[in-house]
């Protein structure tokens, strides 16, 4: 349990961390306030896990490291993102996808009216180097051997699973060194999402590629993660290894859905109070 | 042939024509309804205004003149020296680009992720606001616009045909206009090379995405500015060719921003979304339109039907398939 800390004091910053979010305050149509300083570290090459129940503010932490906020009217306010050595947070996308960060979208987001094969290939708008593209392309019908049998068939009439593997894809295509893979488990049936992680595991074993993954399914993405942070209402309320996060009580309680008293959340227990934290 | 059947296919022929010609208008909505989600109301405008500087830069009038001698007490109206068209055409084109850019910059960039009816908004706006700038700019004087483009009746199509009629019969050949001939044979080459262009070309699909899914397109990469102002630009040279086709046909002249107004019952019965659909939209529309006037047109006490014809023609089309002949097929998955 010893490795389970309620984040009371900042974690020091180790040079295998590429992602370094610090205390970041996100507000959406300059009034919205809906990260209240979140921070966190993903160590280079691993899978790390953002998890927490819907509105807690998972996709918005996504999004303010892709900095895909202010095409929603919102804006980081206070910290700041690090990724290798630079700060991040007033690139724009694109610049950010040549860097190797990219995001999978929560709800898949293909590009309905193009084949499975076009919208792949969009992934690679930002590589100039066609036959590198032509490798990459190969590579993800390998991943994903569905995709090659329904490469001509539009995008819109492909099934849940498979349009969550073309979001994949389609972000490996950008030869990325860093996926913020939005809630791949959203609407599909257990067995496929099974399938999924798996797939994600072996693309960040086999390519090396840092994922940070934001999840419901807690459970799932505790089996897959090596470390997780648990957000609640905008805050980290608690981070520590998967496996010490599936041993504690009161993750099983509120978030795996082993229950026993009659506590609801972690504003229940009043250990798990954030302290105000002067960065 | 009979004399019946032969002005049959002459009133045909001359719907298709000038059905093209809003075919060209409707274009330029079409291609920006797709990529941004923009119902461009100032696409008449972007005409008018190409005419407008086409003319201005062919006949060397100094632009904003009025102002200037307003503000310095000079009396500068003309450089006294005519351009070429050939320059004076590509030097329009790189305004409409340059106009592109601008309408990205002050209005576009600001509305991101807005509800399509503020963008509609907004457009009205631009519309009346380009209105005054090329008022300003150029004048308010009705200009005749000479590109080179031969106007005038068919000599060559009016003799082919007379012989066809039968023998002894009042029959004098048909009458297409050239410049018509000339905007169906722009309008095809047009059509075919934006079709290939976005097919076939890696900035094409990126266009195609764009129209898919912002966000999506924003998370891969794509850079939306750009892909607006290309855009923008693209339909303002189309804007720039509808207007070259009008603007000769019946000078350049304020009222020519209401050929937008001709392009809403294309859009309708083509579909907002589709090139083809702006295409045969237009012929359609342009095809009905002479053949209400001619065969039906004398049971109206009033005339003039081919001035609401089109529109009646959309009303019908929105009751039985409101997106269009060739609108995006509403993929519903359940």
């Amino acid at each position: 349990m010893d490795d389970i800390k309620v984040t009371k004091n900042k974690k020091s910053n180790t040079s295998e961390d590429v992602l370094i979010v610090n205390n970041i305050e996100v507000v959406y149509s300059h009034v919205i306030l809906v990260l209240k300083g979140v921070s966190l570290n993903v160590k280079k090459g691993g899978i790390t896990a953002l998890l927490g129940g819907n509105g807690a503010g998972k996709s918005t932490t996504l999004k303010s490291i892709s900095n895909l906020l202010a095409s929603e009217r919102g804006e980081v306010t206070k910290g700041s993102v690090t990724f290798g050595s630079e700060q991040i947070h007033n690139l724009d996308p694109s610049q950010l996808v040549k860097k190797g960060v990219i995001q999978v979208m929560e709800g898949r987001h293909c590009f309905e009216h193009l084949t499975v094969e076009e919208n792949l290939l969009t992934g690679a708008y930002t590589r100039s180097n066609n036959k590198e593209v032509k490798d990459d392309l190969e590579r993800v019908y390998g991943y994903f051997p569905r995709l090659r049998d329904r490469r001509t068939s539009l995008a819109g009439y492909t099934s849940g699973g498979e349009q969550q593997m073309i979001a994949i894809g389609r972000a490996l295509m950008a030869h990325p060194t860093m996926i913020l893979l939005d809630e791949p488990s959203m609407g599909l049936a257990p067995q496929l999402v099974k399938q999924i992680f798996e797939i994600v595991a072996e693309i960040n074993r086999k390519e090396g590629v840092t994922i940070l993954l934001a999840e419901q399914n807690t459970n799932m993405a505790l089996q897959y993660a090596e470390y997780a942070y648990i957000l609640e209402n905008g805050r980290v309320v608690m981070e520590g290894t998967a496996e010490s996060m599936r041993d504690n009580e009161d993750v099983k309680e509120f978030y795996l859905g082993i229950s026993s008293e009659g506590r609801q959340s972690f504003k229940d227990v009043k250990q798990y109070r954030r302290r105000k934290r002067w960065l | 042939m009979s004399v019946e059947l032969l002005n049959f296919i002459e009133t045909v022929l001359n719907g298709l024509m000038s059905g093209v010609m809003y075919s060209l208008v409707a274009l330029g909505f079409v291609l920006i309804f797709k990529a941004s989600g923009v119902f461009n109301f100032a696409q008449g405008v972007f005409a008018l205004f190409a005419a407008l500087t086409l003319v201005g830069y062919q006949t060397g009038q100094v632009p904003f003149a009025h102002l200037i001698n307003e503000l310095f007490g000079t009396n500068y109206h003309n450089w006294y020296a005519s351009m070429p068209n050939f320059l004076a055409i590509l030097l329009t084109m790189v305004t409409m680009i340059a106009l592109a850019w601008i309408i990205e910059r002050l209005v576009l960039k600001h509305l991101v992720n807005q509800d399509p009816i503020i963008l509609f908004m907004a457009t009205i706006g631009l519309a009346f606001a380009l209105e005054g700038v090329g008022d300003l700019m150029w004048g308010s004087d009705v200009k005749v616009l000479d590109v080179g483009i031969p106007s005038g009746g068919s000599i060559w199509l009016e003799e082919a045909t007379i012989g066809l009629a039968a023998e002894g019969s009042d029959y004098y050949g048909m009458y297409v206009d050239v410049l018509n001939i000339w905007a169906t044979v722009i309008a095809v080459i047009l059509v075919v090379t934006l079709a290939l262009f976005s097919q076939y070309t890696k900035t094409g699909r990126a266009l195609r995405a764009v129209a898919d899914d912002h966000q999506a397109a924003l998370s891969v990469g794509i850079s939306l500015r750009s892909i607006w102002i290309l855009v923008w630009a693209i339909s303002g040279f189309i804007a720039m060719v509808a207007g070259i086709m009008w603007g000769t046909e019946s000078g350049v002249q304020f009222s020519l921003s209401l050929i937008a107004l001709k392009a809403l019952p294309v859009l309708i019965l083509g579909g907002f979304t589709s090139i083809p659909g702006a295409i045969i939209g237009g012929l359609l529309i342009g095809v009905g339109e002479k053949l209400a006037e001619i065969y039906i047109g004398g049971y109206f006490e009033t005339g003039a039907l081919e001035n609401w014809f089109a529109y009646v023609m959309a009303l019908v089309f929105l009751l039985f398939r409101p997106q269009g002949l060739f609108g995006d097929k509403i993929i519903e998955r359940v």
